[in-house]
């Protein structure tokens, strides 16, 4: 599938955003944070959310109609992943506003808009993993990696705003050793589920199952077309080892060992930057992964 | 509306004859002749008399390479044949297409299971054609709205135009008579009939869809292979080379060549 920039820059960023809000709320549900004081932590959560849903909607054909897709809720889970997400910024932004100014509301909050954050997450993921034609995508792992992921650079990005919470350090190290468990996971599957392990091949996507061996003799134009463009796109599996490893590297290992920095140092919000930074540089090459080596059943029609 | 109707009485839908397709494209130009002046946006082309020309169809013809299997159900590379393979959207029961749209665009009509785009309602998102597994809908360069077949909507129930025309312009078009539309849920229409007949096939069953269109596969060419009973009606015409056993004319002129050697 086409890795389309926006996409790739809006389920990681909005996933950290949610990952780092979720935490946020738990914080201040238990009471160790009120937001007179702490409303920045909360606005880089909200600026993160929020700059990724904006990016994913300049992926849209007609962004000027965005808003209609929060009406479909009922079936659709892109809709419900808006509407979810509205939900989450704009409770958790009410929270944050009547702290400042100096209402208390009752903490049970954290715990509803922590919930909240998990469910935007999972709809984003479930975009993916709910379309059989991807088998790569079509798995329960599909939404456990963008949880896993949504938590680790939540985490991360919890120890690196507060150095009070040093203490977290080793948590994050745990968040980031089960998201990349659940990622490696996810791999092990994907190198399984080519384009033909849902039972679909050339023969039964042209009704000649039983009657012949087929192959594609001739496609129906010369030049490229949006199906191929958007969904059999190739050029990424080629390099897909060196792109894993490069994201282990970037996502997994320089984290870990800026963390492992920081802790030994008593908590520094540099060392931390970096931790950041590189994760999410990892998240993108593992985002525009999920995407490169995903196939779709429809290249069966052009002779894969 | 993206919830799918309960099942529709009337699937209108079309049948295409894998064995009579002789893969013109004519049908797939008269869809776009059609369509581009019809229903919603036009059809655009990107660059159509550039280097790298591409458009909005809503019906391809792709081409493959069939070696069909000997009863034994073995390839039989002697019976290698083209099957013409036209594709448009299938208007599926189950459409997947619908039910992920986060919109309300894409729907499914409960009247006679014609599956549409609202253009005004759609933000072109693309997750429908992703959900498609058929590559059935294809986005729109120019207007960013999502394009798909309507089944001919505009001239299916079209009073303006004469009887014999209110049908699919592809089927219309098609000069060999491998395109047939009408009701697949009334089992006494032609359609219906065809399928039973010939044996009328679902594309990629697997997928869950329950596609409304049905694909007829080729008939076996030869008696030998492929599906047959085992007996040839057909002629050897390696045999009636070398062995000229003809009657009539052709007999009388193989008798007076052969006398004059
Ligand atoms: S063929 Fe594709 S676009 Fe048409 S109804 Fe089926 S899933 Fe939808
Ligand atoms: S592209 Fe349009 S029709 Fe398709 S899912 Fe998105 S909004 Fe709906
Ligand atoms: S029914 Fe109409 S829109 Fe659909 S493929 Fe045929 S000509 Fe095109």
């Amino acid at each position: 599938m086409h890795p389309a920039k926006s996409v790739i820059f809006f389920t990681t960023i909005s996933g950290a955003g949610f990952g780092l809000i979720a935490l946020l709320a738990l914080t201040a549900g238990m009471g160790h944070i009120s937001w007179d004081k702490s409303w920045e932590l909360a606005a880089v959560g909200l600026g993160l959310s929020i700059s990724g849903l904006i990016s994913s909607v300049f992926h849209l054909g007609n962004p000027q109609r965005a808003w209609r897709a929060v009406t479909q809720w009922q079936s659709s889970w892109l809709s419900r992943e808006g509407v979810l997400a509205v939900m989450t910024c704009g409770l958790f932004g009410l929270w944050v506003l009547a702290g400042m100014a100096g209402y208390v509301l009752p903490n049970m909050l954290g715990y509803v808009v922590a919930g909240l954050c998990v469910l935007t997450v999972f709809a984003t993921a479930m975009i993916y993993a709910q379309l059989r034609p991807v088998p790569r995508w079509h798995t329960w792992l599909t939404p456990a990696s963008y949880l896993g992921f949504s938590l680790s650079s939540g985490m991360l990005l919890m120890v690196m705003l507060h150095p009070h919470y040093n203490g977290m350090a080793g948590g994050a190290l745990g968040c980031l050793a089960i998201a990349w468990t659940v990622k490696v996971l996810w791999w092990m599957r994907a190198a399984k589920a080519d384009v033909r392990s849902g039972g679909s091949d050339t023969a039964t996507a042209t009704g000649l199952a039983g009657y012949a061996d087929v192959r594609l003799f001739e496609k129906p134009h010369m030049t490229k077309n949006y199906l191929m463009k958007e969904m059999v796109f190739a050029v990424g599996r080629k390099h897909m080892q060196k792109l894993r490893l490069i994201a282990l590297v970037l996502g997994a290992a320089a984290p870990a060992a800026f963390l492992g920095f920081s802790l030994i140092a008593g908590g520094n919000v540099l060392v931390m930057v970096f931790a950041v930074a590189a994760h999410l540089a990892g998240l993108f090459v593992e985002r525009w992964l999920f995407f490169a080596e995903a196939e779709h059943v429809v290249s069966l029609y052009y002779g894969r | 509306m993206t919830m799918l109707p309960l099942e529709p009485t009337k699937k209108l839908g079309l049948v295409i004859d894998l064995d009579i397709c002789v893969g013109c494209h004519a049908c797939a130009v008269n869809c776009k002749e059609w369509n581009t002046g019809g229903y919603g946006n036009s059809l655009s082309d990107q660059e159509p008399f550039g280097a790298d020309p591409a458009g909005t169809w809503l019906n391809r013809i792709h081409s493959f390479e069939a070696v069909p299997f000997d009863d034994a159900g073995q390839p039989a590379p002697q019976d290698a044949r083209i099957v013409h393979f036209p594709k448009s959207c299938l208007h599926c029961d189950d459409a997947p297409c619908v039910t992920v749209c986060p919109t309300g665009a894409s729907y499914k009509r409960s009247e006679d299971g014609i599956v549409l785009v609202n253009e005004d309602a759609c933000i072109g998102c693309g997750l429908c054609a992703w959900a498609c597994a058929y590559g059935a809908r294809e986005m729109d360069a120019e207007a960013g709205v999502m394009k798909k077949c309507t089944l001919c909507v505009d001239r299916i129930y079209n009073e303006n135009l004469p009887e014999e025309d209110r049908q699919p312009a592809c089927v219309r078009s098609c000069p060999a008579n491998a395109r047939h539309f009408g009701d697949l849920a009334d089992p006494s229409s032609d359609v219906s009939n065809m399928v039973v007949k010939r044996g009328g096939v679902d594309l990629m069953p697997e997928q869950g869809n329950r596609p409304v269109n049905k694909y007829l596969p080729p008939r076996p060419k030869s008696g030998t292979h492929a599906c047959g009973s085992g007996q040839s009606d057909q002629v050897s015409l390696l045999k009636m080379a070398e062995t000229p056993q003809a009657a009539g004319f052709v007999g009388w002129l193989d008798k007076a060549l052969s006398k004059l050697d």
